[in-house]
């Protein structure tokens, strides 16, 4: 069958009104925590999990994917009215927005964020549709060394290609790495660093570690600045675009698309990757030239499009391959695995209604999206007045919330308290977060396809690179680890350190 | 999350601790590996071997941090004030011990009400009325309603199941 008439056939499914609730509650929670600082997706997603476990596996992934749309759509008001970007794919926008805002044209800038990301979504989505297939038919002709090639490749462009230290990107990705050895030997059964400890056996708990790092580090850092943040800007005049905004924004809305769906879709970062260069793009390709820097409406459209594809592409290689290359991704891995479901290629054959449900349900949670956004938008501003004392109250209650309700232990909750701490650390000094959780669920995943390549060639180390495919991945990889090092020595680094991979 | 620099703290001694902190880890890893019954299979590659190249790599990244450290090239942290800090791992470190013997909602309510404090609201007394309040409320959601399993004490037992 193809493409279209499986989507059609997800497209039923997703009507379900279950799972329009489930879908409408996803964007809610997505739109919301993309406006509320100090949350974004991949917190919200962890905080969900443990909540979800008894509910529905289709319906408990849309909402996961829909708040991950919703993210991407909610971080965007806050960047254009506060300055402080909601999540880290909307750091960008801030630069233009928040100029468009302060010379009282809020309202465009929010409409033209808004429509930005409808479009790239729509498209991004259908692009998903179309490609899933083709990849999952690629995916069935890769063997473990291909797999692990794949996951170095993950590794390297999450920890050490963007951000302004390679150093304390993989230090980071080795710290997860290390935490992912903990717990019973997935092919021998040994137990690896438990001390006895019988909570150690399974792991570290993804939500514990994703929960402490992401909500209390934030939180602590947040706490110990000394400067309050900036005010909000009022939006003043007419939420419509004109004619001239519409012209000067839907060729960004497009290169936008075009550029934030292959960055998802390929392991080469997320949706921050994505925006900075359509933002970088847009800057190249203006006629306005003298605009930017003091609030161009292609410097919010084209990067508002691309972190909306971005996210949509993420999915392609978290569906068919198994790959997460965000954290927000590797969190929804996490979603899969808590309902005996592998994203992978199988998963397309085994579970095609869930997953084209999944899909189908996207391209609803997008409309649902834009109608949140355009018409609403007056609501999602008054939750930036919630005082930041209740605000984090709340988010603390709820982050250990989400690990008692998996395991209310003290060894939980200590761990949880020392990973906080952790995380607070790592941000006074600038090492970066997600590539601890993506190496704490990628390692074990890393560690099984290698070893089980070594087997079938029967310890010998040269299989990995032995064919041309996984040959050409670790070459990429080594590629993406090299180059950036020599541009940083060269002093070009400002490029890549405002690429900074952050949290989501 | 990037913050501005400020000049009057050093880094030197902050690179070294990490330094520290990652060889620690490093070892932990090495003794640990060397508990292991090594059994490669087929592979050669036994569950000890990962581990080892985890901590190799560790080293390496120690020894790179300790020469980052010597150069400073390390981010300087701006001013911290440490009593908001002090404040929220003081909540969390009571719900850890008063968990499962005052309950759910009055240690969750007592965290609240810190970590409101370490935002500057205050009176205390009044941050943990709200958060009683709201733990209360995500009690009766979480574990009547979504059947989560959260740990109860008198309170719980007084008001759901009295």
């Amino acid at each position: 069958m193809d493409s279209f008439s499986l989507l059609m056939q997800g497209l039923v499914t997703a009507m379900q009104p279950m799972i329009l609730l489930y879908a409408l509650i996803g964007v809610t929670l997505g739109t919301a925590v993309g406006v509320l600082p100090g949350i974004g997706p991949a917190l919200t997603v962890a905080l969900l999990l443990p909540v979800t476990y008894g509910l529905d596996p289709a319906g408990s992934l849309i909402m996961f994917a829909g708040i991950y749309y919703g993210g991407m759509y909610g971080g965007s008001t806050t960047s254009i009215l506060l300055n402080t970007p909601g999540e880290s794919a909307s750091i960008v926008t801030a630069i233009e927005g928040n100029r468009m805002a302060k010379a009282g044209r809020g309202g465009p800038a929010l409409a033209t964020a808004a429509i930005g990301s409808f479009v790239a979504g729509l498209i991004a989505t259908l692009l998903l549709a179309f490609l899933a297939p083709q990849v999952v038919k690629l995916a069935l002709t890769l063997g473990p060394r291909e797999y692990f090639a794949l996951m170095v490749l993950a590794f390297v462009t999450v920890s050490a290609t963007f951000g302004d230290s390679a150093l304390r990107g993989l230090t980071s990705l080795f710290i997860g790495l290390a935490l992912a050895c903990v717990g019973i030997d997935g092919l021998t059964g040994a137990a690896r660093l438990t001390y006895g400890v019988p909570q150690l056996m399974d792991g570290i708990e993804t939500t514990t570690l994703a929960v402490a790092l992401f909500a209390i580090g934030e939180a602590l850092a947040v706490a110990a600045m000394l400067q309050p943040p900036d005010g909000m800007h009022k939006i003043k005049g007419s939420v419509r675009m004109t004619a001239t905004d519409w012209a000067r924004s839907w060729k960004a809305w497009l290169r936008g698309t075009f550029i934030g769906f292959p960055i998802g879709s390929m392991p080469a970062g997320g949706a921050d990757v994505a925006s900075f260069l359509s933002y970088a793009a847009e800057r190249k390709l203006t006629k306005h030239p003298e605009e930017f820097g003091t609030g161009a409406i292609e410097g919010v459209a084209g990067p508002e499009a691309a972190n909306n594809a971005a996210a949509a592409g993420t999915l392609v290689p978290l569906l068919t391959l198994g790959l997460p290359t965000t954290a927000t991704a590797a969190i929804m891995l996490a979603g899969f695995q808590q309902f005996g479901l592998q994203p992978g290629p199988l998963l397309f054959v085994m579970n095609a209604e869930l997953v084209w449900g999944l899909i189908a349900a996207l391209l609803i949670a997008n409309v649902m999206l834009v109608i949140l956004n355009l018409p609403l938008i007056g609501l999602w501003i008054k939750l930036l007045s919630i005082p930041r004392p209740w605000l984090y109250g709340g988010i603390l209650l709820f982050a250990t919330l989400g690990t008692i309700g998996v395991n209310p232990s003290p060894v939980e909750l200590g761990m949880l308290i020392l990973f906080g701490v952790m995380g607070y650390g790592m941000r006074l000094y600038g090492y970066p977060v997600a590539p601890v959780v993506v190496g704490l669920i990628l390692g074990p995943m890393a560690e099984q396809q290698l070893r089980r390549a070594l087997a079938i060639a029967q310890g010998d180390w040269t299989t990995l690179v032995a064919t041309p495919v996984s040959a050409t991945l670790l070459g990429i990889s080594a590629v993406f680890l090299v180059v950036p090092m020599l541009m940083r020595l060269r002093g070009r680094g400002q490029v890549l350190s405002q690429v900074a991979g952050d949290a989501d | 999350m990037r913050q501005g620099s400020s000049p009057e703290r050093r880094p030197r001694g902050a690179a070294f601790v990490i330094a520290a902190g990652l060889t620690g880890l490093a070892v932990m890893l090495l003794v640990d590996a060397a508990g292991l019954r090594q059994d490669g299979g087929y592979a050669g590659v036994g569950p000890a071997d990962v581990p080892r190249i985890v901590a190799y790599g560790l080293l390496v990244l120690a020894g790179l941090t300790v020469l980052v450290g010597v150069k400073g090239d390390l981010p300087r942290p701006p001013r911290q004030a440490p009593a908001p800090v002090l404040w929220i791992l003081g909540g969390l470190g009571l719900q850890l011990v008063l968990l499962h013997v005052v309950g759910f909602v009055l240690s969750g309510a007592l965290l609240f009400g810190m970590t409101a404090r370490a935002f500057g609201q205050r009176p205390l007394w009044k941050n943990v009325a709200v958060g009683l309040v709201l733990a209360l409320v995500i009690y009766g959601i979480f574990d009547r309603l979504l059947r989560l399993n959260l740990p109860g004490g008198p309170l719980e037992m007084l008001i759901f199941r009295g």
